[in-house]
């Protein structure tokens, strides 16, 4: 197989100018996947900044709830609050051997921007983060922690002001910069070797997953469930298992508000995707039949996004992950219960999985054990829970120091 | 894999007795066909012989802020792209000069590559530049424009300042009808100093092929056209025509073009 692909999809779709920093990017990556001592300082990084390993936790209500053992890989402990820090704090320790001095990088949620604004404080870089102007407002609390943090974060007010359009400002940005600017892509998509290159990092998840399970309990899992957007985090828990086939992935994608709506962000689950070429690499895309990107929709910025990962779109392919959807509805739904009856706070993304995993617990034989991949926790969310939940206590804080403002 | 006789775009442009050509750049459907129409004859009369028209994508990740905007305009507009390309065919017919397709791989992709290479050499275009396609993935493509185009429609290789010798040699070699050097780094829009160092790398390129030389980025004035004379064969205006059919109308477009040599 060519490299850089997965069956059909992947490749590097890259404008000539760029080929340069990406055959040197990819040699740079190959260099410290060849290295023992790079992992082992990734590993120590991870342990000592980011408080690595994550728990595993087995959610005994949910448990005595569904009559399953279901255990919830923590990576909302990570620092900043999602598995993100595990790719930028990877990515950072590639970019100080490459000894370039600036980092850009695309958001959505605003989680990644904040992971990579993080990161570039601790090595002492300059970072400009790019952003959706739609989802500059719907997160603004991690806009003002980026800002905080030391990044400037530019709202990008082309396309449809989402989380391609940032990645396409991105790339904007490095094909004048390359030279000592390296882009952090948030996920495990884009041209190669960032799919692989982003599903190694995060595959510190699934490592240490696979240790926890069988520690606690005593077997491998029947299911593993994950949200994907552009796919990282579940690339990082699925690669734990992926040599046990009778371990079952299942990639939960933003329904929005319901496949039928059109509304979504379902790329797999939906039947919606066409292959297409865009963003650097070849995949599953919702398009038009010109080839346009169509708008996308989900509660969760993080998830809403037109592509996946090529890795997961050749897994889906041959039958080892099965993608199914989990509405905006349904996601506020589980997050309800998942808070009040284990006092976890998911992020909305997050709760994409665990939403899904509560709707096929019921038809699954007694005593399955599943593994949850929480990849991020919600704070962030508190804007578009609140209002999803309608919390008048909220909303009358929200007036009132609205009132403040202006009288200050 | 030079081609023995050369293409119909390159004997077109050898055979010019100007010292430089103009090549312009459209964006189909900004502000609408109508207004391309117009720009296109403003563009003919005043002497510009070959034209690129760029098909809208919704993804253009190599264009900079005025050709990305007209973009997204264009398909808010409701563009389609077989209206465009019915348009194009119209255009070949009306005006005497070569025109070239500028689009993103994934509206050729949507087509098929081969069907929609098929249906470009079928309506006479000359060439064809997709900036997201590079050599590596592009040999399919390069295959049916060889097969459809019977020598006279041309896959068009870019050469950039970053791109290595080696590398410019690579692409040079099975190069056709002209190369597009992309002058500097960065998108397309901002303006080029036209200093020792883009004179360097157009030597670069000359060293690196045969093929007729367009340079484009950032090309806007007269000064900078005169500075081209005599080290390339074509200088590619794009964005600065842009500007002028916004602020000034269709018309203002042929008298800056005229203004340019
Ligand atoms: C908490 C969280 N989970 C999941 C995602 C989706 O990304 P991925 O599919 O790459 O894990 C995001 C993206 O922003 C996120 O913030």
């Amino acid at each position: 197989m060519k490299k850089g692909y997965f069956g059909i999809f992947g490749g590097a779709y890259i404008p000539e100018i760029l080929h340069e920093t990406f055959r040197r990017l990819t040699l740079a990556y190959e260099q410290a996947r060849q290295d023992p001592n790079f992992w082992q300082e990734y590993l120590d990084l991870m342990e000592n900044y980011s408080g690595r390993p994550t728990p595993l936790t087995f959610a005994e209500n949910l448990s005595a709830h569904f009559g399953h053992k279901v255990y919830i890989k923590r990576e909302d402990l990570n620092q900043t609050g999602a598995h993100k820090a595990n790719n930028v704090m990877g990515q950072g320790l590639l970019v100080r051997r490459m000894g370039k001095k600036r980092v850009i990088a695309e958001t959505g949620a605003g989680q990644h921007g904040v992971a990579t604004a993080t990161m570039a404080a601790r090595m002492g870089l300059e970072c400009v983060i790019y952003m959706g102007a739609k989802d500059v407002e719907r997160q603004r609390p991690n806009v003002f922690w980026m800002q905080q943090l030391g990044a400037t974060v530019v709202p990008v007010t082309s396309g449809s002001c989402i989380l391609k359009d940032a990645i396409n400002e991105a790339l904007r940005d490095w094909v004048g910069s390359m030279d000592d600017t390296h882009y952090v892509l948030g996920t495990a998509c884009g041209a190669h070797p960032f799919p692989e290159m982003v599903s190694w990092f995060q595959s510190i998840i699934g490592i240490e997953a696979r240790q926890q399970i069988l520690k606690q309990a005593g077997r491998l899992p029947h299911r593993v469930y994950a949200c994907v957007g552009g796919g990282s985090n579940a690339m990082g828990i699925f690669q734990g298992f992926l040599d046990d086939p009778q371990v079952d992935f299942i990639g939960v994608e933003a329904g929005g508000e319901g496949i039928a709506s059109g509304r979504h962000a379902s790329r797999l689950a939906s039947n919606a995707g066409r292959l297409g070429i865009a963003h650097g690499y070849r995949t599953l895309f919702l398009q038009d039949d010109d080839g346009q990107m169509r708008e996308t929709h989900s509660v969760a910025a993080g998830l809403d996004y037109v592509g996946v990962s090529p890795i997961l779109a050749h897994l889906h392919n041959i039958g080892r992950v099965r993608f199914a959807s989990a509405s905006d509805q349904e996601v506020v739904a589980a997050l309800k219960i998942l808070m009040q009856k284990e006092g976890l706070i998911g992020a909305l993304e997050s709760t994409h999985a665990v939403a899904r995993a509560f709707a096929e617990m019921p038809h699954m034989p007694k005593d399955s054990v599943i593994i949850i991949n929480l990849s991020g926790r919600g704070d962030k969310d508190i804007f578009t829970i609140a209002d999803a939940l309608g919390d008048p206590g909220w909303r009358t804080f929200i007036l009132d120091k609205a009132h403040q403002y202006q009288k200050s | 894999m030079h081609a023995a006789t050369p293409s119909l775009l390159e004997t077109c442009i050898r055979n010019s007795p100007d010292p430089i050509l103009l090549m312009s750049h459209l964006v189909l459907g900004y502000p609408s066909l109508e207004e391309n129409r117009k720009v296109m004859d403003a563009m003919v009369a005043a002497g510009v012989p070959i034209i690129e028209l760029q098909i809208p994508f919704s993804e253009p990740i190599a264009d900079g802020p005025v050709i990305a905007r007209a973009n997204q305009e264009s398909l808010a507009n409701g563009f389609r792209v077989e209206t465009g390309l019915n348009f194009i065919a119209e255009s070949v017919q009306r005006y005497p000069i070569p025109i070239i397709i500028m689009t993103y791989t994934n509206i050729l992709m949507a087509q098929g590559f081969d069907p929609f290479i098929q249906r470009a050499a079928a309506m006479g275009v000359r060439g064809l530049i997709v900036p997201d396609l590079p050599l590596e993935e592009a040999g399919d493509a390069i295959q049916s424009c060889q097969t459809h185009g019977n020598n006279q429609l041309d896959w068009i290789r870019l050469f950039t300042p970053t791109t290595p010798d080696s590398r410019l040699e690579l692409l040079g070699q099975g190069a056709s009808g002209l190369v597009y050097c992309v002058a500097r780094r960065g998108v397309t829009g901002r303006h080029t100093e036209f200093d020792p160092q883009v004179m360097a790398f157009i030597n670069r390129c000359r060293s690196a092929t045969r093929t007729p030389l367009a340079l484009g980025f950032g090309v806007r004035s007269r000064e900078d056209v005169q500075s081209l004379r005599g080290k390339v064969e074509i200088a590619v205006v794009g964005t600065a025509a842009i500007e002028i059919h916004l602020s000034r109308g269709a018309e203002a477009v042929g008298s800056f073009f005229a203004g340019l040599r």
